[in-house]
Parts: structure tokens; sequence; C-alpha cells
């Protein structure tokens, strides 16, 4: 069992001003994952009539994409390869002090304490991320389109992004690249989707730039802290993709 | 009261949908345009619904309470999706998935359901494809199969043991074109609280906004509730935190059936409790049972010595170790059923035999796996197959490459590497098959109301097989709601926008306001978290994977007992102008609440086995489920009468035209 030092941002809401609380907790168990340790700070806060913390997590095994804590500055804390709440407290050692930050970038507002609103990764998503295919179930069947098995898998790696924003969080810039390369690079990996590369990097990438996000300066702090191991390669593929699609106008 | 018309056409099974959609009304693109519909949640029912309705022309308004639509817990499915494409050449046909799945679900679900559900399913592994759905392929670039309980042929489509992500990601990215064109109107972080009825008919919702407390009100001509399943009833369960049963008991509140609450499933392979900080359970895929061999020890010195740590599990000699489900089910093997490798691990860990400190775990194995493989691999490379150490890498890779995000998962939870050592595992509520009851349509029992996906019953029985609920919700949601919700709605052309300054809403609204102020001046002693360990604690012990007749009635009234507490005692801390998610919590444990004890009655009236209903009464002499067709081949659909005591059965009566009934047996 340990006992540690919580520093947590206190936010009331998105216009109000914040600050950094301490708060002690004891007898926490290496098996906890750290939500968890979060929950039972919170059922104490509660019990001594102080307003509990506020955090996303929705699955709770690191596929949703909803829980996005910044510990000891770091996107999901000092594991690899993992959401927040797959982050077990035996990566921490009795004693030690822990800062929990939200996922700091203008284009995500806090929303409470350490909930923040991402919405600008749906509106990136609303101006170019799918096929324009009708859902009708009379398309061809789904063996006439075969794929390169590496192309597959490449597509494959690139959809398996969360859309956590640890890549924005991590990046000096608050770029918003990694993530949306994922999914540029999915569909451009694919036959379905190629037919609307062109108009779906430009739309993706203007409305990215909308929102706020910074600029890429490749230093690939993203690709550190993805939970998902998404590549840099992806942002690659993208900018040859944006290059190809301004050229040809 | 509602009737319990089931509405199933007339006419030869294989041909009723076909002859339905062409019968049935349709709405001109014109009049689409005039007509407002509101979907409930977004996982793969919702999401596959709102795209597909926006697509049509109508004009949707979505709601979820994630922050986005895209978390919905759907995304968490790992194993796959079942299609009767027969692309291995296996002898697989709709008929023969049609039959599976009643089989699996132990005859106890609507056979014109089902065969509907077969026949469609080829048409999502072609939607999703065309969507740029990233499955699984083979060298030749074509789509892999794999093999899921409770068959013998390989029909399941997968992605990595992430199938689930995929196919929302597809049916988000459709709905994504139609909130950029303006045809979905998306309402993240707000959660129904009510649904709004006009005459009768269902005419809108009063939502709230969960960031800022607002409270407000949607018209809409139809409402579809696709909030899926309820097993956070039992606390620990592999839903997601917030995943709720709200939206489908506001409805049933408001006149809506609800179903078979008691047939819930408990997976056989998840990662057992660790202790009692636990939030929720993770699913290990069942999808790993094509390749994992399940066991304990056969000698109780040796599950002594394991638990003390002083032999280690990869030490015990084969003729040490008893693969149970192999001896007790020869045929199916590790591959029968979900609720019947369940009690096979429950039977075994209750006898003594469990491997883990809590005595609640049993080992699944991958070494045999891996050798095949490795050797396999070595042939293939022409390589030295008697090569242990190159053997053991090769197979690795090949379990890596089919597994390798649920083997990384486990790593990270337990601490072990499952590489190296067998997995351990527990049985864990994961699976609602009951829901809100519906009709043919998919609509509920009051008119212009749908349920779709895992929040409604029809198509699962008492036991849904691995693979089916993603087709279920993709079925529901593309390609059977949007007909037959245009067969209602065909009425409503001259209706006009629904106005929401109508008495009926003021009552809702007001309604809603008086539960949360209730809510918040309780300031009584114990958090809504206590309420809900407590609830999930009778229903593990006395409704979980074997329920008696005295149990069931103890917890009727322990959770009436606690539900009276937590109205007078609980303590919500906040205002209801702020992001507050223990008021969220609240008001869905007091639904949890109310469900349980109708769940519980719902067990103690089936005195039969079925599925996942296990009633200790009602067994073989070898301790398998008993069914008792002669009275029990029905659908139990409650209605609401205030307490969940006083709720009255109305019996659908299921029959069997296609499908001989016969005992369910994987031996």
């Amino acid at each position: 069992m340990m006992n540690l030092t919580l520093k947590i941002w206190r936010q009331a809401n998105t216009t109000s001003k914040g600050e950094m609380v301490t708060y002690p907790i004891e007898n926490v168990s290496p098996d906890m994952s750290f939500l968890e340790m979060m929950d039972v700070l919170n059922e104490q806060l509660i019990n001594k009539g102080i307003d509990p913390v506020a955090f996303d997590h929705d699955c709770r095994e690191g596929i949703c994409g909803m829980c996005s804590m910044y510990i000891n500055g770091e996107a999901h804390g000092p594991d690899r390869l993992v959401t927040t709440c797959q982050l077990h407290m035996r990566k921490f050692k009795d004693g030690e002090t822990i800062t929990i930050e939200p996922f700091r970038a203008n284009a995500f507002p806090v929303v409470k304490d350490l909930a923040v609103d991402r919405s600008a990764f749906d509106r990136i998503q609303h101006a170019g991320g799918f096929v324009s295919v009708n859902t009708s179930g009379n398309t061809q069947d789904a063996n006439n389109i075969p794929i390169d098995k590496h192309d597959a898998d490449k597509a494959f790696d690139a959809a398996t992004c969360i859309g956590c924003g640890a890549c924005v969080a991590s990046c000096k810039n608050a770029s918003a690249m990694l993530f949306v390369s994922a999914k540029v690079s999915q569909y451009a990996l694919l036959p379905q989707g190629k037919i609307e590369a062109t108009d779906r990097v430009l739309n993706m990438v203007k409305q990215m730039d909308d929102e706020g996000f910074g600029n890429c300066t490749n230093t690939g702090a993203c690709e550190v802290e993805c939970p998902k191991g998404i590549s840099l390669e992806n942002i690659a593929r993208m900018n040859r993709e944006y290059l190809f699609a301004t050229a040809k106008g | 009261m509602a009737s319990l018309d089931s509405k199933i056409p007339k006419g030869p099974l294989s041909d009723k949908w076909t002859n339905h959609k062409s019968h049935i009304n349709l709405v001109s693109p014109a009049n689409k345009r005039l007509i407002d519909i509101i979907v409930v949640g977004t996982g793969l029912a919702g999401a596959s619904a709102s795209a597909t309705l926006a697509e049509l022309g109508y004009n949707v308004k979505a709601f979820c309470f994630q922050d986005s639509p895209r978390r919905a817990h759907s995304i968490a499915a790992q194993g796959g999706i079942n299609a009767a494409k027969n692309y291995q050449g296996d002898g697989d046909s709709t008929y023969r998935l049609f039959y599976d799945t009643v089989k699996g679900g132990d005859y106890r679900s609507r056979e014109s359901n089902v065969h509907r559900l077969a026949e469609v399913s080829t048409n999502i592994i072609d939607q999703c494809v065309a969507q740029g759905v990233p499955f699984a392929r083979d060298y030749g670039g074509l789509l892999d199969n794999r093999s899921f309980g409770g068959v013998l042929v390989s029909r399941t489509f997968y992605a990595k043991g992430q199938t689930g992500q995929q196919l929302l990601l597809g049916a988000y990215s459709a709905m994504n074109r139609q909130i950029g064109r303006g045809k979905i109107k998306m309402y993240n972080r707000h959660e129904m609280m009510d649904l709004v009825l006009v005459d009768g008919k269902a005419r809108g919702i009063i939502a709230r906004n969960l960031v800022t407390g607002q409270v407000e009100r949607h018209g809409a001509h139809a409402v579809v509730v696709a909030s899926g399943g309820y097993g956070n009833v039992f606390f620990l369960s592999t839903n997601a935190m917030g995943s709720n049963v709200s939206a489908g008991w506001k409805i049933h509140q408001k006149g809506a059936h609800f179903a078979n609450p008691c047939f819930t499933q408990i997976h056989p392979t998840c990662i057992p409790v660790s202790g009692d900080h636990q939030s929720k359970l993770t699913l290990m895929s069942e999808s790993l049972r094509n390749d994992g061999r399940i066991w304990v020890p056969k000698k109780i010195e040796d599950v002594k010595a394991i638990r003390d740590g002083k032999l280690s599990p990869t030490q015990l000699k084969e003729e040490d170790r008893d693969y149970y489900l192999e001896r007790r089910y020869p045929a199916f093997g590790n591959l029968v059923p979900r609720d019947v490798a369940s009690r096979a691990a429950k039977e075994r860990c209750d006898a003594g035999f469990g491997v883990n400190a809590t005595g609640e775990a049993v080992y699944l194995d991958f070494a045999a796996a891996i050798t095949r493989y490795g050797k396999e691999q070595a042939h293939v490379k022409g390589l030295d197959e008697n090569d242990a150490v190159l053997v053991k890498k090769l197979g690795q890779d090949v379990v890596r490459s089919k597994y390798g995000n649920l083997f990384q998962m486990y790593e990270k939870i337990v601490d072990q590497n499952p590489y190296e050592t067998p997995m351990m595992i527990y049985p864990a509520v994961h699976y609602t098959m009951g829901g809100v009851w519906v009709d043919y349509n998919l609509m509920t029992s009051i008119p212009g109301c749908y349920a779709i996906g895992e929040a409604n019953f029809s198509d699962h029985g008492a036991n849904r097989l691995g693979a089916s609920a993603l087709m279920q919700g993709l079925a529901d949601g593309y390609f059977v709601l949007p007909y037959t919700i245009g067969d209602y709605l065909s009425d409503d052309i001259r209706t006009g926008s629904i106005a929401t300054d109508s008495p009926e809403f003021d009552v809702a609204e007001k309604a809603v306001l008086d539960k949360i102020s209730l809510f918040l001046n309780n300031k009584g002693e114990y958090s809504v978290d206590y309420y809900h360990k407590k609830l999930g604690k009778i229903m593990w012990d006395k409704c979980g994977m074997s329920r008696n007749a005295e149990g069931l009635k103890e917890a009727m009234a322990d959770i009436k007992a606690l539900r009276e507490d937590f109205y007078k005692n609980v303590n919500v801390p906040g205002t209801d102008t702020e992001f507050n998610e223990q008021l969220a919590k609240a008001g869905r444990v007091a639904d949890f609440l109310e469900l349980g004890e109708l769940f519980a009655k719902d067990a103690l009236e089936r005195s039969e086995s079925c599925g996942g209903h296990f009633r200790e009464e009602s067994q073989t002499p070898e301790g398998e489920a008993m069914r008792d067709d002669e009275n029990f081949t029905f659908v139990s659909a409650w209605e609401y009468k205030g307490e969940p005591a006083d709720a009255v059965l109305h019996k659908e009566e299921l029959n069997y035209e296609e499908i001989e009934v016969k005992t369910r047996s994987y031996k």
C-alpha cells in the first residue's frame, strides 16, 4: 500500500480561473488503475463535503478515448502505449507527489477540472473523415475489392486512433497533425477512399487550421505519447497527399 | 393498456422480410424533409440508424452522454461480427446462421426477427467494406474469417481485437458526413431524462445538457432508443462506466413493456477481480478461445501450491491438467457458447479449483497454439521445426498478430506476460439479451417509440452467441429500422413540426426538474456509488450465474429496501448548473434500483433454466440447464405499474415453424 500526494488542477468551468490544489491520499493499492485511485479520492472528497474532481472517462479499457489526464508532465502518464484508465498505480512509488492537469491546448477549452472539450476533433471529421457511400446495403460484394494485405494492415494501424487528443496535449505547438493524418492515411491507403482523397485532405486540413491547432515542427512528441502507437509516417503521408492535392488544384 | 401484437408478417419465413419491405408504406423524399426523428445513443445501432435516416432525408437529432458519438461502448467490442457470407466454403448459409442463433439463444428468441438478421448480415460486410472499414485480410487481399463459440463454421469477420472500434468508427464516419450536411444535429454530453407522449404517441424527449445543467425540450415525430444494455445494474461488468438503463427505463415507465430482464450474459473470459477498489471488469475476447485452452489443475494440492506461489502453472504436466471444457463437451470443446463456458468455470471454482488468491479464476493457455503456429511458420519458411526456441518465437509472432492488443491489455492490467504464462480469467457480466419489448418493426408498445440494438430484446433469446451483437446493432440501424419506421411515419406527413410548448412537455419537464432538486436537496449520508455497489452485490450474489427461488425473493426485498434507503440517505454534491457527474449518476442508479427488482421478479417467475438464466431447481443430473418448453416458451413482457413488484406480466408465445425445438447439446 502506498501513500501519495496529489496536486490536481481545479477549475469550476471554462471561463473561471483555475489553480492547483493539493490532496493527500492513503492506502493506494498498486493494483488499482489510476482512475480507480481517482474514484477513491472522490469518494473521500464527497464524504468530506468537498466537490469531487471532474474527469472524463468511460470504457476504462483503453479504447473509447475519453480519459485525458496530463500526469507528471506526460499525456496519460509515465507508462507507454496506454491511456490513463490503463495506467496502474504500480508505476508510482510510495510517498511520491503526482501532478495531474487537463490536456492543455487552445483548441481544447477546459469544461471543468480535468475534463476538456475536444469537439474540434469531431468538426475536423465532419469536414471529410468519411467515404461518401450511402448505407443502402446495395454496394458490391465485399470481396470484389481485394486489398493488398500490407496496405490493409497499414490502414488498420492508422484507423486504431482513439481520438483522445494526447498528441495535441504532448505537442509544444498543440498541433493536431497526428490525429488528422491518421484518418487521412487510413482512407488514402484504401481504394474506397482514393476517389475523394483530394477534397478530403484539403477540407480536413482547413478545418484543423480553423480550429486553432498549431503547426507541426516534427519533434515527434505526439508519437511517443500516443497510447495507440500511431506512427509519424502518417504525417509524412498526409503531407504528400496535401502537396499532391494543392498541386492538382 | 398497450397490446402485445408482434406484427410478424404472414407467409413463409424466408420471404417475410422481402414481402414486408415491398408492402409497407413509404414516405416521399419531399415529405421526409418535414419529419424529425430523435435517436438516443450513438453506438452501432444508434449511429447507423442516425446516418441512414439522415441519408434518406429525415431530420435527425442524435444524443449521446459522452463527449463524442465515437465513444459509445460499441467501441470496446473486440472479437468480430458474424455474417453468412460462406467465403470459407465451409457450409455456411443464411439458414445456418439463423439456426445457430436460435439454438444458441436456447429457443427463446423470435424466429422471424432472427431470420431477418441472418438475411441482412451479408449486406453489413459489403457496406462496411465500402465505407473503408479495415477488416483483417489474407495475403490474397480477400477478407479473413475466424470462428466463435457455439458454431461449427468460420463466419466471423474481424479487425484484430478491435472490431467494434472499426465498425463504430465506420458508422461514426457515416454520421459525420450527415452532420457536415446538416442532416444530423448532434447533441454531445446530453442525457435523455424522459419521453414525452402527446395523444399516446412518442413526440419528443426532455434532455439535459450535462455541461451546463440546462434542461431542454426536443420535439420529434418519432423517438428511437438505442441506448445499449443494462449490465451495470451489477455495478461490476464489462460495460463502460456511463452505460445505463435510463433511456429504456424511462420509456418503460411511460408504457413500453420491458422484456426478459433476467436474460443476462455472463461472459466466461474476463480478467478476474483484483480487489475492493475494482470499478469495472475487462473482457478478454471470445476469439481467444479459438486458440486458447481452458484448464484448472486436476489435483487440489496443485491448486494450493499455485495459490501459495510454490508452483507455476507452466510447470504442471499435461496429465495433471483438467481441460474441463474439452472433457465435458468434446464436440465444441473450448468453443462452447458463453453461458455453458461460464457455468463450467463456476463449477470448477466452486469445487475449490480456482487458481488465484480469491479462488475465482481459471487458466486460458496459449502454449499449444504458440507451438502449433510456430511449427507451421517454420515449415513455411523452410526452417527447423524441432528448434523449440525458434518455434516458440515464430508462434508468438503469429499470436501477436492475431491478438496483440488483447495480450498487451492483459499485461498492463495484471502485470504478467501472457505469452509466457497462461492468462487467468473468470466470468463477468457482459451483455443483456433482455430489453425493451419491440414488435417485428422494432416499435415498442408506445406508438412512434422504437428500440434498437442491445436496448431491445428480440434476437438473442436467452443467450447471445459471440460476434452477434455487432451484427444486430448494425442490422437494426442500417437495414431494418430505416424501412420499418417509414411505415409509421407515412401517417405523419401532414402533422407539421412538433411544438414543445404543450402541457405534455410542461408536465414532463417539471417532473425532471423536481427529481433533480430532490437529489440535490437530500443532503444524505452516503454517496451514489455506495448504493450502486450494494445493489451490484445483491445482483451478483442472488441473480448471477446461478439463481434459486429463495434467493430471488430475498433479492426483491433487499433491492426494494435499498431503493427506499437511497431516496432517504443519498448524498449528491454540487449544483444543477454545472458539470456534475454525481448528479447524472444519481439518476442512473435510481433507475437501476427499480430495474434490479424487476430483474429478480422476472427470474423468479421463470422457474426453468434456459441460456444464461440458470435456476438451480431446473437442472439435469449432470448439472446441465434444463428448459421447460411446455410452460415457458414465451417472452416475458412486463408492464409498468409503479412499484416493480406490481409489474404485470404479458406473454408473447414463441412459435417455431422452421426449427425443431430440441435440447441444446454441445457434447
